[in-house]
């Protein structure tokens, strides 16, 4: 829990910024000002720190009530053929907010980051998976390998949290755990233990991922390969992963899915999770999918249960209809298909909706500068910053109450969304 | 506001009433004994209408973690059964996994009032709550998961007391907002991940050297000292291994006389007789029920077609993955707490197995002699979509219609059984015993499930139809909390239930060894794992009711 220890210092604050939903952090509230004093890094001091600047909602670039800012929004999907909640960077409320809204206007709804979700659920739907959670993995990974992700620069604190941490349920050395990077290597030293035992990497271009990806896979089955190299890397080296995948008690195959940036990336994303399942033939072995930074996790589920579909998903026809390819909102706005785009993007102020020749409603964190002036702009409340919230981490399984640090004044995605839901 | 419903034939068997014309009166949701003097607001003819307190389902996965993975894995499924918005209901889909609005709306259009999470885990209650808050209409409540965790496993080896113990549990159901405690498979997620791939009554755990009994035992004990009303709720060892049989009776005689509740027993009782190597145990499994009277069961009936199984238990889901149909699955390990496995299911009449499920659900409905102590359940939506509880009951109340179904079933399968020879059919007064007034007492609620004055006035009204199916598929009417919520089969107006709790009492000192061990060894910390009050009632739709504990319990 959150507690106030001091004037103005808050501990064991959860953050709704990392994906790992790191939540020992120590922070510090001078006014609006917010400051980490314990346990930040890259992406929680981005996340918390960013500064407020502008208070007020806009309409064409002129500051309005906003009562002016919601009746313009109104307006505006009242009018619309087709329309986009995209984005949808938010919290629990904010996303069961959007939902309802979508519903109403008949919208499409997208996650800013679905490209990179979809080559996981995409696997999901066609041949399901084995996977753990994070405090699983802190206490029994004894080999993690990693697949064409650089985890720390998107996750620094990953490897301290769940790999070099002090002591685990079940005895196990942790000095003696293993780490290895197949395509991408590390950016820095986070996966290097303790005592200075570095990751082992074999190195591929993000092309050669995908036959690597394979060939691991036969040889984790038993097959003969031919070939002594593949994408670079000797078979052998190859061979001795899969060997290692074999012996290894809790395996844990993790990658980020937003560095997997390359064509059906979800084939790549499927043949690691089917020699998961292979490899439980004999030993235990989980995949650990990493994302859920923008809220991304969140609202996906959030749309399952209250459609049962994830994103990409509209309701032009007064009921959800999922379609992955159709439904992007990505595709949809650069082939003008879109006449209003509410983008939703409440914890990260570069987080900026695409250029597109649709009428954008912007309802995004304060400081958020435009190339171009949104139709409206409203500066809205952060999660777990102004206003309390929850948010799922990257599992999927866990979330965090989020607590309310400092008195903005700045409304929440909830509060708008509901007040334009009602007004339609 | 005060409402009268005159002349509907009444069953309520928590007051003993069978088939007795009277006239209720609500007023503020509650029902009130017959005013003296006052005028009635609205009066409501139900002469010849049966009268029955609102359904209440003990044991459906309507939220959590897996249901969620189910969903989104099968949009196929969802594609079949999109459901519309209208000017009253949000839009959603049905079928195996539905969404929380369509399955909140889907229960009240069947006459139901109430439906319970039976499989939440701690650390994922908070997504289960999401859920259920966005269940319309219904109650809903949730029994909290225990006995694959580290951290009861971690005492119970180092010989803790049982003291600790029930505090221990206490302490989770306080902060996982739950009404009761469930075990599934007991030890045996926690197995899996030390690679054991099963686990029998008396196997140990490779690891903390402790058995499934043990468990039972400790959990039970806990639950019963605590005076919590919801006995423990136990999915067995071995769920669906052909001649798990004799592991579920020694489990229901094993228990020591205290209160146990075996939750889908049909995929419990399974013999290995035959030319199949697959029989029916439901007569010994009935007899040791019906000699046992701290024992309670629901049956987890299977119906004929596609669904989804989703379970806590990921070492047999996990075995069972093979028969994934569609061919895809989960398996996850979570949180050194729990699991889960989720598998679609296709059951097929003319399977010899699948069949013979079919009947052995029917026989033990058919030959446990109390229905106080048996409730209807498909273990939605593992044995089928919770949609299929009108079909269900037809099977029950009617045995021509019964038998029609049966002689169409695999014929070896129809050999292995004796379900034709079972004359029984379930009265009315049955029916509301199992899905009412049992089913009210044995979740703990005290103000449901019964028309007593001063009851919530959660009642249903159905036109007495010879086909039980249409009868209690499309009720007349379906009060909520005193809000006539359907009519004629349809949702007139949407309310939001309460969530169901019990509040047992701890000592703080669990506390202390509690934090660290969140600290050392969670990636959560304790205070920001448990659920306020504040999450419950979030944006001021949802609210708690606090059941009260059995005398002995400290509240």
């Amino acid at each position: 829990m959150t507690e106030k220890t001091g004037d103005r210092v808050w501990q064991e604050v959860p953050s709704p910024f990392c994906g790992i939903a790191s939540d020992d952090l120590t922070i510090k509230v001078d006014g609006n000002d917010v400051s980490i004093i314990e346990n930040g890094d890259a992406v929680t001091r981005k996340g918390f720190e960013t500064v407020i600047t502008d208070t007020s909602p806009r309409v064409k670039g002129k500051e309005v009530s906003l009562d002016e800012a919601v009746s313009t929004i109104v307006d505006l999907l009242r009018e619309s053929k087709q329309s986009v909640i995209g984005g949808m960077a938010t919290d629990l409320n904010g996303a069961r907010s959007a939902m309802a809204l979508a519903d109403k206007s008949r919208a499409t709804i997208d996650n800013m980051d679905s490209d990179a979700g979809f080559r996981n659920t995409l696997v999901l739907q066609d041949t399901g998976w084995m996977l753990t959670t994070l405090t699983e993995v802190r206490n029994r990974v004894d080999l993690l390998l990693i697949v064409g992700s650089d985890i720390e620069a998107e996750f620094p604190r990953f490897f301290e949290r769940m790999v070099w941490n002090k002591e685990s349920m079940f005895d196990q050395e942790i000095e003696s755990r293993q780490v290895v990077y197949l395509g991408k290597a590390p950016s820095g030293d986070a996966s290097t233990s303790p005592k200075g035992k570095k990751a082992k990497v074999l190195a591929c271009d993000d092309g050669d991922l995908p036959e690597v990806v394979s060939i691991l896979r036969a040889l984790v089955q038993g097959k003969t390969i031919q070939a002594d190299k593949v994408g670079g890397i000797a078979t052998s080296d190859l061979a001795i992963l899969a060997e290692q995948l074999k012996q290894a008690k809790y395996s844990v195959v993790t990658w980020a899915a937003g560095d997997l940036d390359f064509d059906h990336a979800e084939a790549t994303v499927q043949t690691v999770c089917e020699m998961v399942k292979e490899l439980n033939d004999n030993t235990r072995s989980s995949g650990l999918p990493l994302g859920g930074k923008e809220g991304g996790i969140t609202v996906n589920q959030v749309s399952a249960w209250q459609s049962g579909f994830p994103m990409r998903t509209n309701f032009n026809q007064g009921y959800p209809d999922y379609d992955p390819y159709l439904c992007d909102s990505n595709r949809m706005l650069a082939n003008d298909e879109v006449d209003t785009l509410l983008w939703i993007s409440s914890f990260n102020i570069d987080r900026t909706p695409p250029k597109s020749n649709a009428t954008t409603v912007v309802l995004g964190r304060s400081g958020m500068q435009f190339e171009e002036e949104p139709e409206v702009f409203i500066p809205v409340g952060v999660p777990g910053i102004d206003h309390v919230g929850r948010a799922f981490r990257t599992d999927g399984v866990v979330s965090i109450p989020l607590r309310k640090l400092r008195d903005s004044g700045l409304p929440s995605t909830f509060d708008v969304l509901t007040a334009v839901e009602q007004a339609l | 506001m005060l409402t009268k419903l005159t002349g509907g034939r009444i069953y309520d068997p928590a007051n003993s009433i069978n088939n007795e014309v009277k006239d209720i009166y609500i007023r503020d949701g509650r029902i009130i004994a017959k005013p003296a003097d006052e005028r009635i607001d609205k009066e409501i003819d139900v002469r010849g209408k049966v009268v029955m307190a609102g359904a209440i389902d003990m044991h459906t996965h309507i939220g959590g973690g897996k249901v969620n993975i189910a969903r989104t894995m099968l949009p196929e499924d969802h594609a079949a059964d999109v459901v519309a918005r209208t000017e009253l209901m949000r839009s959603g889909c049905g079928h195996a996994a539905p969404s929380t609005l369509t399955a909140g709306y889907r229960y009240a259009e069947m006459g139901y009032t109430a439906g319970f999470e039976p499989a939440m885990l701690p650390i994922n209650a908070r997504q289960a709550h999401m859920e259920m808050h966005d269940t319309p209409i219904i109650d809903k409540g949730g029994y909290v998961m225990l006995g694959s965790d580290d951290f009861l496993l971690r005492m119970m080896a180092s010989n803790g007391d049982q003291e600790a113990i029930n505090n221990y549990v206490a302490w989770t159901i306080h902060h996982s907002q739950a009404i009761g405690v469930k075990v599934v498979n007991p030890g045996g997620i926690n197995a899996f991940k030390f690679n054991q791939r099963k686990l029998d009554l008396d196997e140990k755990n490779k690891y903390y050297g402790i058995t499934p009994r043990d468990i039972l035992l400790r959990l039970a004990t806990a639950v019963k000292e605590l005076g919590i009303p919801h006995p423990l709720h136990v999915h067995g060892c071995n769920l669906g291994v052909a001649g798990n049989l004799e592991m579920t009776i020694d489990t229901m005689e094993g228990i020591n006389g205290l209160p146990m509740h075996m939750t889908h027993i049909q995929f419990h009782s399974y013999g290995t007789e035959g030319d199949y190597k697959f029989s029916s145990g439901s007569a010994q499994i009935a007899e040791v029920i019906n000699k046992h009277k701290n024992i309670t069961a629901d049956v987890g009936q299977i119906l004929f077609g596609q669904t989804v199984t989703a379970s806590g238990d990921n070492m047999r889901q996990h075995a069972a993955h093979s028969f994934a149909s569609p061919n895809k699955w989960v398996c996850m390990d979570i949180e050194c707490d729990a699991g889960c496995g989720v598998l679609p299911f296709k059951y097929k009449d003319q399977s010899y197995v699948n069949a013979l499920q079919w009947m052995i659900g029917l026989e033990t409905f058919l030959m446990i002699d109390d229905p106080w102590r048996v409730f209807l359940t498909t273990d939605h939506p593992n044995g089928a979509p919770f949609t299929s509880y009108p079909h269900l009951i037809r099977l029950l109340m009617d045995k021509t219609f019964r038998n029609d179904v049966l002689s169409t079933l695999h014929p070896e399968a129809q050999k292995a059984s004796h379900l034709a020879s079972l004359d029984r059919e379930y009265s009315l007064y049955e029916i509301a015993i199992m899905t009412r007034a049992g089913a009210a007492k044995l979740v703990g609620l005290a103000d449901r499930g019964h028309l007593s004055v001063g009851g919530a006035a959660d009642i249903t009204v159905y036109t007495d139809h010879e086909d039980r199916e249409k009868m209690f598929s499309k009720p007349d009417y379906v009060f909520k909390d005193g809000t006539m919520v359907v009519k004629d089969g349809e949702i007139v107006e949407v309310t939001w239930g309460t969530t169901h709790v019990v509040k047992p009492e701890y000592d703080n000192s669990i506390e202390a060894a509690l934090k660290p061990y969140f600290d050392k060894y969670h990636t959560q910390k304790m205070g920001n794992f448990k659920i306020s009050d504040d999450e419950i009632i979030d944006d001021g739709r949802g609210s708690l009711t606090v059941q009260p504990l059995h005398a002995g319990g400290k509240i």
